[in-house]
């Protein structure tokens, strides 16, 4: 890496010769040395700084000199104004405006508005549907089933315990079969045959005032924490 | 060719190196020494990401397989190609499948999908691959251990836009797939709504993350896999996870060149 510092410096060596040109006062100076010429652009800026804190120093207290031992030093007495410098608070606010606009992101990844069927829904009256029967009409758009048997109506979630997946219902063989992996359900909705470890579940199906059935997909009942004996988990006709 | 044939050639060959066209884009005539040459090679953006000089063994196929180098090399592929695909395909539920289609059947040179298709399979061959030989050669020890977290980002990176991908095609297969795949950010620790911790974080009766506020729907962007979230996995393989690979891959190479260049066989 040192090899290539050095051919780099002696690359630039004519540009900044160049480059001085742009000042007509130095431009002596730094043809003979381009480190001298570096020096008195330093000169040209430094005296501008000083002066603010100059005159603020002669307001304030002035410097007082403590001694430890034999010798002493030089204390700066903490000023009210320079007790937090305004550089500091600066980078605070930029820190923390910084720091909303993550949340922001965040925030914004979560939209107020989904155009997905409302997981609340009304299903019709209980007398639609058939006894021993498993409606699938609205798997498309709800993701339900729907099945009465001789005493119950009860809202099966379409959602695949394995992994997800969306199973069929097979009139003919009378079960859920998964197409993903081979998942068997009973109507009941208990698994008996493929990986998934649990029956499907139900949700709150309740009858509404004006007689049809109500379904409350955010409210879930799973059989093997015993929650499909819950009188929501189910509707008695 | 005769002698002074030759000669002629090579004198035009130097005349067109040290010409002010070439000089001014070369920033540096014919290199005539070794100096020349090194200087060459520092003063082009293109040749100083390799090193002026290195070990022959870092340069035996035997010893790095080109692994990481494959790995690049398929990443631009896949960048270019993946550029036309834009041209002509559309984020939409209605329009994705049939543009996937007419992208094979109807675009002319129908294969730029299938080189992006295969080069992403490629990729995430030659990138575990990589990390096999690196592990084998022990290249992982220190100084290099930083690089290998670099390159564990690197690897999930590439399986996330291999995954991302997957479902732009919005065919039954991608469908699923991205829905078991998703389907597993359920199980998140704290983030996900079926997983680990995520109980935890309620005010009395009302869980914070439910089914339509954890990692899944912020992936998705909805509670399945639907039109938000193929939009969403769209701009994530076309712009997010690009642009954040190619700043760990630049940490990457810079890395390799600070650590001493590649490792020498054990
Ligand atoms: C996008 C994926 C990646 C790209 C493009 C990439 C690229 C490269 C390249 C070009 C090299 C030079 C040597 C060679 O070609 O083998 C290299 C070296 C290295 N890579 Fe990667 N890499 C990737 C992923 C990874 C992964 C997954 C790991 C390990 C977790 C890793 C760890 C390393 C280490 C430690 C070195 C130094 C090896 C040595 O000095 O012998 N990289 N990488
Ligand atoms: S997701 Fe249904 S069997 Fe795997």
């Amino acid at each position: 890496m040192d090899d290539q510092k050095h051919l780099e410096h002696e690359q630039n060596k004519p540009e900044d010769a160049e480059r001085s040109t742009e000042n007509p006062e130095e431009m002596k100076q730094s043809e003979e040395n381009s480190t001298e010429m570096k020096i008195a652009e330093k000169k040209e800026i430094e005296p501008k700084k000083p002066e603010v804190p100059k005159k603020k120093l002669e307001k304030g207290p002035t410097k007082k000199r403590a001694s430890i031992g034999k010798g002493s030093i030089l204390v700066e007495p903490i000023k009210r104004r320079s007790f937090f410098s305004w550089l500091t608070l600066a980078w605070v606010a930029f820190t923390a405006a910084t720091g909303t606009f993550f949340g922001m992101m965040l925030r914004f990844m979560f939209p107020n508005v989904l155009f997905e069927p409302k997981q609340t829904f009304k299903a019709g009256y209980p007398d639609d549907y058939t006894i021993g029967e498993v409606t699938t009409s609205l798997k498309e758009k709800y993701g339900v089933w729907i099945i009465r048997d001789t005493e119950h109506i009860y809202a099966l979630s379409v959602v695949c315990t394995h992994l997800g997946c969306t199973p069929n219902w097979l009139q003919n063989e009378r079960k859920f079969k998964c197409p993903c992996h081979g998942s068997g359900f009973r109507k009941s909705g208990i698994n008996f045959e493929g990986p998934a470890p649990r029956p499907l579940e139900r949700y709150k199906i309740v009858l509404a005032d004006d007689g049809q059935i109500l379904i409350d997909k955010t409210k879930k009942f799973a059989y093997e924490k015993g929650q499909w004996s819950d009188s929501e988990s189910y509707l008695v006709v | 060719m005769s002698k002074s044939e030759k000669k002629k050639k090579e004198s035009i060959l130097l005349r067109l190196g040290n010409s002010q066209v070439w000089k001014s884009i070369i920033r540096s005539g014919v290199p005539r020494d070794r100096r020349g040459r090194m200087l060459s090679v520092l003063n082009s953006v293109f040749l100083h990401l390799h090193p002026v000089r290195m070990p022959k063994h870092a340069v035996k196929l035997k010893y790095t397989w080109c692994m990481g180098g494959l790995s690049f090399y398929i990443f631009l592929v896949l960048t270019i190609t993946g550029i036309l695909l834009m041209f002509y395909y559309r984020p939409t539920i209605e329009y994705a499948y049939t543009d996937m289609i007419d992208l094979r059947e109807q675009v002319p040179l129908g294969i730029m999908r299938e080189i992006h298709r295969w080069g992403a399979h490629l990729m995430v061959i030659t990138v575990w691959l990589h990390m096999f030989r690196v592990f084998m050669t022990g290249s992982y020890k220190s100084p290099r251990e930083f690089n290998w977290v670099v390159g564990v980002m690197l690897l999930t990176l590439t399986l996330l836009l291999s995954f991302t991908g997957y479902l732009l095609p919005w065919d039954q297969l991608a469908i699923w797939a991205i829905t078991v795949g998703t389907n597993m950010a359920r199980a998140t620790p704290f983030l996900g709504h079926e997983g680990p911790g995520a109980a935890l974080l309620s005010i009395g009766d009302i869980n914070l993350v439910h089914a339509g506020s954890d990692v899944r729907f912020a992936l998705l962007g909805g509670r399945f896999v639907g039109e938000a979230a193929l939009l969403r996995f769209y701009v994530l393989h076309c712009i997010g996870l690009p642009f954040i690979i190619v700043i760990f891959m630049a940490v990457h190479f810079w890395r390799i060149r600070k650590d001493g260049g590649i490792s020498t066989p054990l």
